[in-house]
C-alpha cells in the first residue's frame, strides 16, 4: 500500500483562538495504480489533504505512511518523497520559467542530480507521455497555447518519475476539448505506466467519466468514499455540502419520476443512451 | 446604436526580440462586427486562444483596436478623454476573485469604485447596499473577503462593478475557478442582473450549460465570429461545435445521441423538461 493515512488531523493556527481544524481524523489507504478523484467545496480540506501526501504540510496528529515508512519519521528523506509523489498545483503553467519547454522539463530531473543526458532522456519521455509534439520543445513556454502550457507543466513533474501523481484541478480554465485531452492523457498514463493518480476536481462530469474511486471531502473529513456510481447515488448528501451529481444523473432521475423505467445510477452519457433506448424498447 | 458596437475590429499582438525588432505578429481579433443592444444577455464561446478575451478587453478600453473601431455607449474607445466614462459604462469581472478584491471588509471593497469616482459618501453607502443586495451578499457586508467561498467572493467582485452604476457588465470566465455551488450562485446573480436590472451582460465561459438562458451566442475561432445565434440554434450544431473544440450541455448531448440511434427528437434540446416533453413523458 503506497499511501496510508492513520488518524491524520491538521489544525491551522493551533493553540490560538483562531484554531481551525482543516483535517479531522482522516484514515485512508490508496493502493498502487488507482485513479482517485477528490471532490469537495472550496475550503473542505482537499488541498490540505493533498499537501500532506508529499510532506509539504505536517500532520498536527496522526501519521502519513508512504511505501510503509512514516514520512515524518526522524531520518525520513523528504526530498526523495517529493520526487516520488509529484504534485501539480492549480494553474501550474505559472511555474514555467525556463527559456524553452524542453529545458523547463529537464529542470526537475537535473535537480535530482541526474546527468544532462539522463535528464534529457527523461524530459523526452515525459513530453511524449503528455502528448506534446516535438515542434514545441524549443519554443518558449510563454508562447504556446494554454492547454500546451498545462501539459508542459505536468511533464515537468512526470520527468521526476513519480510513483504517485497529484493534480489539483488540472483542467480549470481550459476549453472543453482541452479538458478532455488532458484527462484522457492522464487516464492513459495510469493504464500504461501504473501510476497512482489523485485528481482534485470541481467537475462532477469529469470525475464520473475517468476515475476508479471518489473521495468526497467535507469539513476536513472524508464524507463518502466509493466508486463513482456509489458516490453519485448519494445525490441529496452531495447537494447538502455544495456538490452535485453529474447532470446526466439528474436527467435519469427525472425520467424515472415520469414513469420511464431507467436505472438512476447512470453517470455518463454513454450509459444513459443505452439505458434510455432499452427502457423505450421495453415500453414498445 | 447599440451599447457596444464594433466595426471590422482587428487586434494584432506584435512580438519583439530583445532589441525591440519585430519578430512576428498574431492577429488575435480579425475583423469582428458586433452590435449589442442595451439589456441583451450575450454569451461568447470559443476555445483557448480563439480571441474572446482579447475582444472582451476592447469593451472597456483595456485594449484599443489596431484596425477598425469599437464604440461603447456611442463613445470611441480610442478617444483618451472618454476613457473613464467608458470604464464606468462597461465594467469587467475576471476569472480569479482573489485578484480583484482589495478591501479588508466586503462593504469597503464594494465602495472602492464609487469612492474613486468621487461619489459623495452618503451615496457611496447607498450604492454599496443596493449592489450587495443585488447579488445576495448584503448579509456578508461586514465580513473579511478571505472568509468567503469562491462563489461569494466572485459575487462581491460583481457588486464592486455594480456600485459604479455601469450599463454593461463583461464577465470573462467568472466561474472557471469555482465549485458547482459557486458556479450556480454566480450565474444566478448574473441572470438576475440582466432580467431584473436590465443590465447588459456579456458572459464568456467554457461551461456550456451556463449560457442556455442567453439571448444570443457568439462562437469565436481564429479571432473571427465563426457562429452566431440563439443557444438553441448554436447547440443544434453539435458536430461544428466539437470541431471548434467546444461542447454542448449534457442534456443536449444525450438527446443528440438518442436521435442518432433513431429516437425522433428535435435538435437543440436545452433542458431536462424539454427532453421529457419530446419523449412524450
Amino acid at each position: 500500500m503506497p499511501i496510508v493515512l492513520d488518524h491524520v488531523s491538521y489544525v491551522y493556527e493551533a493553540d490560538t483562538p483562531l484554531a481551525r481544524k482543516a483535517l479531522d481524523d482522516i484514515c485512508l489507504e490508496i493502493p498502487d495504480g488507482q485513479f482517485v478523484g477528490v471532490i469537495g467545496h472550496t475550503g473542505s480540506g482537499k488541498s490540505t489533504l493533498m499537501q500532506h501526501l508529499n510532506g509539504l504540510m505536517k500532520a498536527t496528529s496522526g501519521h502519513v505512511y508512504f511505501n510503509g515508512e512514516d514520512i515524518d519519521g526522524e531520518k525520513y528523506d523528504k526530498k526523495k518523497l517529493r520526487s516520488r509523489v509529484g504534485l501539480v498545483f492549480q494553474y501550474p503553467e505559472h511555474q514555467l520559467f525556463e527559456i524553452d519547454v524542453f529545458t523547463d522539463v529537464c529542470f526537475g530531473p537535473k535537480n535530482l542530480g541526474l546527468t544532462q543526458e539522463e535528464a534529457e532522456a527523461r524530459a523526452r519521455e515525459a513530453l511524449e507521455l503528455v502528448g506534446l509534439p516535438e515542434e514545441v520543445y524549443r519554443q518558449s513556454p510563454f508562447e504556446i497555447s494554454g492547454g500546451q502550457k498545462r501539459r508542459a507543466a505536468i511533464a515537468g513533474v512526470l520527468a521526476m518519475k513519480p510513483q504517485v501523481l497529484i493534480l489539483d484541478e488540472p483542467t480549470a480554465g481550459l476549453d472543453p476539448k482541452g479538458r478532455d485531452e488532458i484527462l484522457q492523457q492522464i487516464k492513459r498514463l495510469q493504464t500504461q505506466t501504473g501510476l497512482t493518480i489523485l485528481l482534485v476536481s470541481h467537475s462532477m462530469e469529469d470525475v464520473a467519466e475517468y476515475v476508479d474511486r471518489i473521495l468526497v471531502m467535507n469539513d476536513g473529513r472524508i464524507m463518502l468514499d466509493g466508486t463513482p456510481k456509489e458516490v453519485f447515488g448519494h445525490v441529496e448528501e452531495l447537494e447538502r455540502v455544495g456538490l452535485a451529481a453529474p447532470q446526466v444523473t439528474y436527467i435519469m432521475r427525472a425520467l424515472k419520476k415520469k414513469g420511464l423505467e431507467v436505472d438512476v445510477d447512470v453517470i455518463t452519457i454513454r450509459e444513459a443512451t443505452e439505458e434510455i433506448l432499452k427502457a423505450l424498447q421495453d415500453r414498445g | 446604436m447599440g451599447i457596444i458596437r464594433t466595426q471590422d475590429l482587428v487586434y494584432e499582438y506584435v512580438r519583439r526580440d530583445e532589441e525591440g525588432n519585430v519578430e512576428g505578429s498574431i492577429r488575435a481579433v480579425e475583423g469582428v462586427n458586433l452590435d449589442i443592444e442595451p439589456g441583451d444577455f450575450i454569451a461568447i464561446l470559443g476555445h483557448n486562444g480563439s480571441g474572446k478575451s482579447t475582444l472582451a478587453k476592447h469593451m472597456n478600453a483595456i485594449l484599443c483596436p489596431t484596425e477598425g473601431c469599437i464604440w461603447v455607449d456611442g463613445k470611441d474607445t480610442r478617444e483618451p478623454s472618454e476613457l473613464w466614462n467608458i470604464r464606468q459604462t462597461a465594467g469587467m469581472v475576471f476569472q480569479n476573485p482573489d485578484n480583484q478584491i482589495i478591501g479588508q471588509v466586503v462593504e469597503e471593497d464594494v465602495g472602492f469604485g464609487p469612492e474613486n469616482m468621487g461619489v459623495p459618501t452618503r451615496e457611496i453607502w447607498e450604492r454599496v447596499e443596493e449592489s450587495l443586495k443585488a447579488v445576495g451578499m448584503y448579509q456578508y457586508r461586514k465580513y473579511s473577503p478571505n472568509k468567503l467561498s469562491g462563489g461569494q467572493k466572485q459575487r462581491v467582485s460583481i457588486a464592486g462593478v455594480l456600485a459604479m452604476h455601469p450599463k454593461c457588465i463583461i464577465l470573462d470566465e467568472p466561474t472557471a475557478m469555482l465549485d458547482p455551488n459557486g458556479r450556480k450562485e454566480v450565474i444566478r446573480a448574473v441572470r438576475a442582473l440582466n432580467e431584473v436590472e436590465r443590465l447588459t451582460v456579456i458572459l464568456i465561459t467554457h461551461y456550456m450549460e451556463e449560457i442556455i438562458h442567453a439571448g444570443k451566442v457568439f462562437v469565436m475561432d481564429h479571432g473571427r465570429i465563426a457562429m452566431q445565434g440563439t443557444p438553441r440554434e448554436i447547440f443544434s450544431r453539435v458536430e461544428e461545435l466539437k470541431a471548434l473544440r467546444l461542447d454542448v450541455p449534457q442534456v443536449t448531448m444525450l438527446a443528440y445521441e438518442l436521435k442518432k440511434r433513431g429516437i425522433p427528437l428535435p435538435d437543440g434540446i436545452l433542458t431536462t423538461e424539454e427532453l421529457l416533453k419530446a419523449l412524450g413523458l
